[in-house]
Order: structure tokens, then C-alpha cells, then sequence
């Protein structure tokens, strides 16, 4: 049976942070999977992933539903990659956030993926599946996951497991 | 000044570290890239929106009833 989803850290906000940086990962694992509930300072903020502190090579493209309708984009930024989006429309409210990346310690490319949504009591609250690659062969060691113009609400917490695949 | 907060897996040792001026910087340039992309963005959908809106107008001048043009 899968040695299935070990948790490796856990942390909720004390106070409000620019970014959060899981380092020293285990190497004894085969993917990652890292389960968020996340308030941004920021409405309308974009949430995004960086692996190894590297801030180039990043490419993604997104699937939205935004409550009345569905679109696609492909963010433009290479030095960082895209995950979620928070909102503040309604307070003391979390949006919610997975990121999977699969064969973390390999020497290829890495694919992850994301699967978020907003959190909000009106019509529009984007649901935001992501598929991302970073083009980088170094395992990852460190993950980081920030807002790209606000910060990180008190109470936002992160949990990082990792999933052998026997 | 900002800070961000690291973890280590290894020790779950946890260090609060204020952002330095280069950090701050580049921050404030994602930043601006990024609600130059979110105009753009904002306002290719809003144009999409409204030429559908408009469109939607013009057919319904001609004569089709809404079930025909959500048909379309």
C-alpha cells in the first residue's frame, strides 16, 4: 500500500507575512502535495509558487469559473508561477488552494498542478485549475508560495505533505 | 518593512526575516507587472463582453428572438 500523504510541516500565520518558504524538504519522498487556506491583504491578488528561491523559467496556463462563465489565460510572468487568486469581498473569509508536484526529485522539468477558489458570498468567485511547469532539472528543496502585491493574512495556513508511491 | 517566514523541514525551525531593499524592489516590479497584465486582461474581457452584448443587440433587430440567438 502507498506510504500515503505524510505531514511534513504544518504552519499557520501568526501574523501577516510576504511570503512563506518551506526549505530542507525531504528528499524521501515522491511528490508533494501542499494543502492552503489562504487571506490575502489584497483583493483580487494573485497567489503564485516559487521553487529553490529561482525566479525564471516558469510557464503556466489556467482554466477559470468565475460563477458565470469560463475562460482560459496564460500569465506572462516567467519568474514565477501563477496559483490562485485571493479576495477580501467578504471578511474573515479564506480562499482554499492545492498544489501537486509530482517526481519533485527528479533531474527533469517539473510539472505541478493547482486547483484553487475563491471564497466570497456573491456571484463571481473564480475557481482557477492551473497546470505549471518549471523548466529546471534540480530537485526541489525549498517552496515558497507568496501574493504578488499584498501579503499573507494572519491565520492563512499551509500544510506540506509528502506521498511515496510505494 | 515586510517579512517573510521560512520553515526548515529538517529541524521545524521557523525564522521571521524582514524583506531586504533588493526583495522590496522586486517585489514592487511584480507588482507592477502584474496589474499591468490584470488591465489587460480585465479590459480584453470587458471588449469581449461587450461586442457580445453588441452583437447580441443587432441580431435581435434583425428579428431573432433570444431562445434563437443563445442558440446560435
Amino acid at each position: 500500500m502507498a506510504y500515503s500523504y505524510k505531514l511534513i510541516e504544518a504552519k499557520t500565520l501568526g501574523s501577516t507575512a510576504a511570503s512563506i518558504t518551506f526549505n530542507s524538504i525531504p528528499q524521501t519522498y515522491t511528490d508533494l502535495n501542499v494543502l492552503c487556506s489562504i487571506r490575502g491583504s489584497t483583493n483580487g491578488d494573485g497567489i503564485y509558487v516559487q521553487f529553490n528561491g529561482n525566479t525564471s523559467s516558469y510557464s503556466v496556463r489556467q482554466l477559470f469559473g468565475d460563477g458565470s462563465s469560463v475562460a482560459s489565460n496564460t500569465p506572462g510572468q516567467t519568474n514565477y508561477g501563477t496559483i490562485g487568486y485571493t479576495t477580501t469581498v467578504t471578511s474573515n473569509t479564506f480562499g482554499n488552494l492545492s498544489i501537486y508536484v509530482p517526481n519533485y526529485t527528479s533531474s527533469n522539468n517539473k510539472s505541478y498542478s493547482a486547483d484553487s477558489v475563491q471564497e466570497a458570498n456573491q456571484t463571481q468567485a473564480y475557481m482557477n485549475l492551473v497546470a505549471g511547469l518549471w523548466s529546471n532539472s534540480s530537485a526541489i528543496t525549498s517552496l515558497t508560495i507568496a501574493c504578488q502585491v499584498g501579503n499573507l493574512e494572519t491565520n492563512s495556513t499551509f500544510y506540506l505533505y509528502g506521498i511515496k508511491s510505494s | 518593512m515586510p517579512t517573510k517566514l521560512i520553515i526548515n523541514c529538517e529541524t521545524g525551525e521557523q525564522t521571521e526575516v524582514e524583506l531586504t531593499a533588493e526583495e522590496v524592489a522586486q517585489r514592487e516590479a511584480d507588482a507592477a507587472a502584474y496589474a499591468t497584465q490584470k488591465a489587460e486582461q480585465d479590459a480584453a474581457e470587458a471588449a469581449k463582453a461587450a461586442a457580445k452584448a453588441s452583437a447580441e443587440a443587432k441580431l435581435a433587430k434583425l428579428g431573432l428572438t433570444a431562445e434563437e440567438i443563445s442558440a446560435l
